[in-house]
């Protein structure tokens, strides 16, 4: 008779495992996201370097997503959990901190190269912000489009330390006339001829004291895929503007024509970036601000809760490029709404906690709604955007559960 | 006091490269040294061939096996975009089987 080994029990599990999701032999953990359609199941990965478990969306060059539960743990992401998303797979996976400079030249008084010694010399700045992938949700969409396949997770709040671009471009002396400045990474395309991965944002913009260049995030240095040794980060706007391992800042005389930040990256012209599917001639713009978004985090569709007994709920709300004015719930599908209690304030640009206790007052089904309004006035709404890209999704989320 | 050491010591010690570390205050920046993980699985089945050997060089095959079905005609605007707008260097042959293969495993429902 064959003794049962701990092999033998793995291979057997790996087995169940096979039979249950019906895919290949990986005796590792999965998560469903539920995308409408399918496919939704994604192996939970604890592969990459800095990070902890995280749902494996592609992974090269990597895409990761914060598993939703992170949410309900704090206001802030931690940075093994924080999302990680890049475009070209030639990654430095060797960077030295003696040696990195950063270059700040074009239409400017005096091109620099600085150190980190040099940058981390310069007047400090902090501010939580959350960083969302511009298709974060993408998903979601109905109907489907292509691209990074997210749920809710290509998000995430950090503390970041850093020193204010403007500090750095008055230092080189921006020169009259200019227009843009343009960021670059260390990251680089496999192939030859394709667009090296640039954002810009309007001279304006750049030296509004906000924007920064981080290198620190939650008080640590940041994880190479998040961009170590810095990152650009723009308070209010999505991700893609939030340029990681900063290498180059490049102020142009001239509007950029490059590929990422004149024909990528657009969204209709239109509220909430919205339009029929398959509408044609949207006039196109480039994505910017974020808008308000919140979530239950301590239910998922599908829960059961007690009839009778007071439920509390919790969640994260964000205003995008204002703060969080109020978070209203809803346990009707959206005819009646009641305030949530809102955590701590801290700071505009981030995660804002609330709670809430919802009793249901009989057994049934309950489809819990939450919506953020933000400080300029803007509320999530109860009809999903649509645009080919899966972009700037912020409707109402609803978790559907039953009392019992 | 003992962070104000630490260093100092390492040093002496040999232990860590001497401009492996960048700090000020109590910020402290270290080099990395790190790899990032195989990418994984290839395609599979029959006209595969076409798909491994052009679209693997920029993104690995789970990029498009996590993606929902599309019609016959959006994959051919994935492919011609990634010929296009990323410089994909696929094989002008090899264009058809890639959009034959891609309809077939992931088809609009």
């Amino acid at each position: 008779m064959k003794a049962i080994t701990r092999r033998s029990l793995l291979g057997q599990a790996a087995t169940a495992s096979i039979l249950m999701a019906g895919r290949r032999a990986f005796a590792r953990p999965s998560v469903d996201l539920g995308l409408p359609g399918g496919p939704g199941v994604r192996p939970l990965t604890t592969d990459f370097p800095e990070k902890g478990a995280m749902i494996l969306q592609r992974s090269r060059p990597p895409l990761l997503e914060t598993p939703f539960e992170v949410f309900d743990q704090g206001v802030f992401t931690p940075n093994d959990r924080f999302y990680v998303r890049w475009h070209w797979a030639v990654i430095p996976t060797d960077v030295a901190v003696d040696s990195f400079r950063l270059a700040v030249r074009g239409h400017v008084a005096t091109p620099l190269s600085l150190s980190l010694k040099d940058i981390l010399a310069l007047p400090r700045f902090e501010i939580a912000a959350v960083n969302q992938c511009s298709g974060n949700s993408r998903g979601l969409f109905q109907p489907r489009v292509p691209g990074g396949q997210w749920a809710n997770g290509a998000m995430g709040n950090a503390l970041w330390t850093g020193v204010r671009l403007k500090d750095v471009l008055d230092r080189a002396g921006v020169k009259p006339g200019a227009v843009q400045v343009r960021f670059k990474g260390l990251d680089e395309p496999v192939v030859d001829g394709a667009p090296d991965f640039m954002k810009s944002l309007s001279v304006d913009h750049a030296r509004d004291g906000e924007v920064m260049i981080a290198f620190a995030m939650n008080g640590k240095q940041l994880p190479l895929l998040n961009g170590f040794p810095l990152r650009l980060v723009v308070p209010g706007w999505y991700a893609t503007y939030w340029v990681k391992m900063l290498s180059d800042i490049e102020v142009l005389d001239r509007p950029d024509d490059n590929f990422w930040t004149k024909s990528a990256y657009l969204v209709p012209d239109t509220p909430g970036a919205d339009m029929k599917p398959g509408a044609t001639g949207v006039p196109l713009v480039p994505i910017s601000k974020m808008g308000p978004r919140s979530f239950i985090t301590n239910l998922k569709p599908g829960d059961t809760i007690q009839a009778g007994a007071p439920v509390p709920l919790r969640g994260i709300a964000f205003g995008g490029d204002a703060g969080v004015t109020r978070v209203d719930l809803s346990a009707d599908g959206g005819r009646t709404w009641r305030p949530a209690t809102l955590g701590k304030d801290e700071g505009k640009y981030g995660f804002r906690q609330w709670q809430a206790s919802f009793t249901p007052p009989s057994a049934g089904a309950y489809s819990l709604a939450v919506r953020c309004t933000n400080s300029a006035g803007l509320v999530q709404s109860d009809r999903p955007n649509w645009n080919p890209s899966g972009f700037m999704r912020n409707v109402i989320e609803t978790v559907a559960v039953a009392a019992v | 006091m003992l962070k104000e050491l630490a260093l100092p010591l390492l040093l002496t010690a040999g232990l860590i490269a001497p401009t492996s570390v960048v700090a000020d205050s109590d910020i402290v920046l270290k080099s990395v040294s790190t790899d990032l993980p195989d990418p994984g699985r290839m395609f599979e089945g029959p006209g595969s061939d076409a798909a491994n050997n052009n679209c693997l060089a920029c993104h690995s095959a789970g990029m498009v096996l996590n993606q929902p079905g599309l019609t016959r005609d959006a994959w051919a605007a994935e492919v011609n975009k990634m010929i296009h707008a990323y410089h994909a260097p696929v094989e002008p042959q090899d264009v058809a089987a890639i959009v034959d293969y891609l309809a077939r495993i992931k088809g609009a429902q």
